[in-house]
Parts: C-alpha cells; structure tokens; sequence
C-alpha cells in the first residue's frame, strides 16, 4: 500500500512570500538622501549635438544644460547613446576615427571645438566604468596628472600637498595616508574607484564626467562612492552615466533619458521618476524594457 | 481507508563511511577539478602523451644543462677568460678564449643597442598609431619575412652591403682594402636577427593594456607621446625584457652571421692606425658561438676540453639573461593588473 498523500490543509502555516513591489513606489520607496542644490551655474551647454560614427547616428540632435552645483545623470538603455554623448564633451570621441559630431558644445561660453584637446581634457576630467589606475603608486598615480605632459618634475615635496588634497576630497585619504608607495593596482576595487575620482579631481576641473563608475562595484563601495558624488556637485558640474535607474534616483537631481540616440525627456529626477511625461520614458523607468 | 493506521517514522540508517582506497576519480585531491578517470579512452591516452612529451622535455633540459656543467667545471681554468687563443698543438699551449667572450659581448651590446629602441619604436608605432593602415600592414609583413629569413642569407647580403662604397669605411683594413668583415657589420646584421622578437613581443605588451587605460590618460589631458613614455612602456617594461633576452639569445647564439660578417678569425684583428676602440670594431673577430664550433672535433682547432668549457660560459650567460628577465617579470606582477 502506498503511503497516504497529505495535502495542505487550512491550517497549515502560509509559505513566505516576497513582497511584490508596487510599481509607483519603487522609486519613491528608495533612498533619496540628497538636499535640494544650494545653487546652480550653468557651466556647459550641448546645443543640438548629433554624433554619427561612419553612417550610424549615436546621438541625434540632443540638447542640454550641464550645471555646476547639480548632479546630471544621464540614463537609458544599452547603445542609446549616453556614453557616446558623454565622451564626447570631453572629446574623447575624437579618438575614434569614424566618429563625427555636429552640433555645438559650449564650456563656460567657448565652444569647446576651440579649446585645445588637452587643456580642455583637463577642464573636463572622466572616470571610467572599470577601475584603471596606473601601474605606479597611489601617489605617482596623482602625481603623474598633476606634472607636466611627459615630465618627472616637480619632485614629491613640491607635489604632496596637491595630492593629499586631491585624495582627501575623493574620500580616499584616510585609508591610503600610510602607504602612499602602495602599488594602486592593489587596492580594492572601490578605493581604486575612488583613486581614478581623486586623479580626476587633481586637475581641478570645472566638468567631472562619470561613465557607469559603480558598475564593477559591490553595493557598499557603491554607496562610498555616490557619497561621494553628491558632495562633489557644489565644486564640480556632475555628469553620470549610469545603468542603474535607483542610483541615477539617489544621486541625480536632474535626468535624461536618452533611447536610441534621442533625448527622450529631460527634468528633475523627481519629476522624471514620479511622473514621466512620455511613454517611453514610463515603460522604461518602469522595467518594461531596458 | 482514511489513514487510521499512523504511518510509520521513516529512518534513514547513516551512510558508512567508504573504506579502503578512494574511488578513482573522487574528487579527493584539494583544488582538484577534476578527474580523468571517467574520460574516454583516447582522452585518457592523450593526456599520458602529454605528460610524457612534457617531462621527456623537461628531461632533456636537465640532461644538457646537467652534462654541461659536468663538462664545463671539468675543464673551464679561469685563466681561459681572460687569455686570448693561441698557435699550439695541445690543449695547454693554445690558450683561452678571451677574443672569443669579448667578441660575444660586443656583438651582443651592439646588436641590442641597435634592435631594442628601434623594436620598441616599430612596435609603438605599429599599435599606438598604425597609420595610414596600409603602409602599417606592409610594415608588419617585412618584419615577419625579416623573421623568417635564415641568417647565411641576411649574411650574404650583408656582404653585399657593407663592402659597398657608402659603407665600405666601417670594415676598411689598414690597407685600404674593403672585406665587408668587421663587428660593425656583424653587429648591425645581427640586430635585424633580433628585431622582429623585439617587435612582437613588445607589441604583444602594449595589446594586452585595455583601451580605457589610455583613455584614462587622455582623460586627464595628457598627450599621447606622454602616455606612451610614462604609462604605456613602463606597463610594458616585462613584454621588452622578454624581446630582450629572446633577442640577445639569438644575437649570441648565431653563427652564420659570425662566420661570413666577423670573419670568424680566433683572434681579434684591429685595424691598425685608428684610434681605440675602433680599429677593434672595424676589425674582424670571433664569439663564443664560432669558437666552441671551431673547438669542437668537427672544428679547425679540436681542442674539445675548451669546447666544452666555452659552451659552459655561453650556457651561464644564457641562464644569467633567463633570470634578470624573471626578476622584472616579478616586479612587474607585484605592481598588479587590470581587470579586463
């Protein structure tokens, strides 16, 4: 005789479920940590920009403000175009030579066509989605940006105050201050982050551009370095890239969402996350798509 | 037949521990991933094939390396490094073979003098520029047909070359008459020998460093000659070792371009009336590698005791090389490395 089957009966204690998430609040639901800006200037400005690399158009005739005193965040599936956009305030595009962009892009009123590649590169500084600190110490790896192009000069007296200081503001200080000589390859991941953040940020920019940095990171080091983000804004205009809709709502106060090379819709993260004007812009902050 | 009858506890009795040997293929071994005990059978065969071609190889290192330092304590007086070969009929009478180590040491600083900035060049400027793109890929087709051309024949155009008008003065005897023989001839030919393992390993290098490692350099303003000097080549300072040593041992371990550009005389034969050192550099003379040939008993001179021990010098600077290049590589991964 087979045993009996029993089959659950009323009593019978419910199974866990996970909470499902309502789909209005996920983002309200979420941190929002940030204080309105104090104040905001107007540093750069894309006017009309379109990028076309060969026949494919990247980026098609997108405008927008960048300011200083705010966090922009740019958001919007893979291949939309934000990483190219971003790229190429710094003309870091120009590097590759299909890519070709129209349009005009002002920094503080100058196109930036005008500035001189370099000097604008370091007016415009970037951090990039893998950690890449240089093969060198923590402090060379400051150090290098804060020389002359090729040179070894200015000796380490000379330089040390600016690289503290340049550590000090990614938040990287504290944890590096005794092993300065420390190979940068062997730090965590989140400090050579923040180490590729201090390095930019040594070259006192007015434009520090982010593409996706957290995306290699584990949670914590995320929220080190979003942190961090946010008491930059009032030195630096913002600009982020990032793939993660609930970091661009933590952190950002204004968003645009770009979809196939089009700026779909830009406004204050509240604004954009709360009550998205268009329908691509609802389908996509709601997870139908991306 | 509503269940009135409680059913009885099932008990599972405890799995006894396995007794004697493992079973083959269990994974006992820690970090083991795994066994070939469940392969097929011409996997398992493969694998055997392979360690044993492995460890006959390791094997024949051993035996050599072992047999030659026999042989090269046995007979190596250290009196023969520092005196030159001599016009005897024993092996006490002729002498050392100091021409033969010298001559080495100065083909071997020439030839990588010459081929290493000019390898580190050609290799930069094939990855970092490599425009226009055609004029890259003819570029790198000469150095793969300069790799594969044996060196007799670099050797005989080298004749052609250097006993021409225009370069005629870098092998001009005292005489006035031109051999096309002298270490500048064979230092130069030699260093094309070595160029092409310079190239590709430094080229290998300089691909193996992610795109936005450049780009993070560039992102902070700097040039791209600045990159290359303070980020690029030090990044690579292991992959240039390598094409060092790999190109020092094929400089040092030729003969052809030794015997027909150097003249292979056992001696050294400045050129008289010029200045030092080049009346040495424009005059003919022999490396270790054309010595242990000519010592040998196939060689002109069969005095195989000094064969050995010549060999065993050659060996030691080839081990000597070997380890200088360990020790950057282990610098090099104490510094640490990108994920990709």
């Amino acid at each position: 005789m087979p045993p009996p089957i029993r089959r659950l009966r009323l009593d019978d204690p419910e199974p866990a479920t996970e909470a499902i998430p309502v789909e209005q609040g996920t983002f309200t639901a979420a941190r929002r940590s940030i204080k309105a800006p104090q104040f905001s200037i107007r540093r750069m400005e894309i006017d009309d920009v379109s990028v076309h690399y060969g026949d494919k158009e990247a980026v098609r005739r997108v405008s927008l403000p960048v300011r200083q005193g705010e966090v922009l965040s740019l958001i919007g599936p893979s291949g939309c175009g934000k990483t190219t956009l971003l790229r190429s305030l710094n003309r870091l595009t120009e590097l590759t030579t299909s890519a070709r962009l129209s349009g005009r892009i002002l920094l503080d009123d100058v196109d930036i066509s005008q500035i001189e590649p370099t000097l604008l590169r370091r007016r415009v500084t970037m951090v990039f989605q893998q950690p890449n600190p240089f093969p060198m110490s923590v402090f060379d790896n400051i150090a290098y940006v804060l020389r002359e192009q090729g040179s070894r000069r200015a000796r380490r007296k000379t330089l040390e105050p600016a690289v503290l200081s340049a550590l000090d503001r990614a938040g990287l200080l504290e944890e590096v201050k005794d092993n300065l000589d420390h190979p940068a390859l062997k730090l965590s991941g989140g400090q050579q982050q923040r180490l590729c953040i201090a390095r930019a940020l040594a070259a006192e920019p007015e434009v520090l551009l982010l593409d996706e940095p957290c995306s290699a990171l584990d949670p914590k080091s995320t929220q080190v370095i979003e942190d961090l983000i946010v008491r930059l804004r009032d030195d630096v205009a913002v600009v982020i890239v990032t793939h993660n809709l609930q970091q661009a709502y933590r952190i950002a106060d204004h968003v645009a969402f770009m979809y196939l090379g089009d700026l779909v819709e830009y406004n204050s993260a509240t604004a954009l996350f709360g009550s998205p004007r268009e329908q691509r812009t609802r389908e996509y902050v709601s997870g139908a798509f991306g | 037949m509503e269940s009135s009858a409680p059913t009885p506890p099932i008990t599972i009795p405890p799995v006894p521990p396995p007794e004697g040997p493992p079973l083959p293929g269990a994974h006992q071994r820690k970090g083991a991933v795994e066994g070939s005990a469940t392969w097929s059978l011409s996997d398992r065969i493969g694998l055997a094939i392979c360690w044993t071609l492995g460890l006959l190889f390791c094997a024949i290192a051993v035996a050599i390396v072992l047999y030659l330092l026999v042989q090269g304590i046995k007979f190596l007086r250290p009196e023969m490094l520092w005196t030159p070969a001599a016009a005897g009929f024993n092996e006490t009478e002729t002498g050392g073979f100091s021409d033969a180590l010298f001559g080495t040491l100065i083909v071997a600083t020439m030839g990588i003098a010459l081929a290493l900035p000019a390898g580190i060049a050609i290799a930069v400027w094939l990855v970092e520029y490599g425009r226009p793109a055609a004029l890259a890929r003819v570029t790198e087709s000469t150095i793969e047909a300069i790799a594969g051309i044996p060196s007799i024949v670099l050797a005989l155009f080298g004749t052609v070359i250097f006993s021409s008008t225009a370069l005629g003065f870098l092998s001009r005897s005292s005489e006035g008459v031109v051999f096309g023989r002298s270490f500048f001839a064979a230092g130069v030919m030699l260093s094309l020998v070595a160029l092409p393992l310079i190239v590709a390993s430094v080229r290998e290098g300089l691909n193996s460093i992610p795109r936005h490692v450049r780009e993070a350099s560039y992102a902070v303003g700097k040039t791209k000659a600045a990159t290359t000097r303070r980020i690029l080549l030090p990044t690579c300072r292991p992959q240039v070792a390598t094409g060092a040593m790999l190109g020092l041992g094929r400089i040092i371990g030729d003969t052809a371009i030794i015997v027909v550009l150097l003249g292979a005389t056992q001696n050294f034969a400045p050129v008289e009336g010029v200045g030092f050192p080049l009346d040495y550099l424009r005059g003919a003379g022999t490396t270790l590698t054309n010595f242990v040939y000519e010592a040998s008993p196939t060689g002109n001179l069969n005095q195989p005791q000094k064969a050995y021990a010549a060999a065993f010098v050659l060996l030691l600077m080839v081990l000597a090389l070997n380890a200088a290049v360990d020790v950057v590589h282990r610098r090099a991964r104490k510094a640490g490395t990108w994920s990709h």
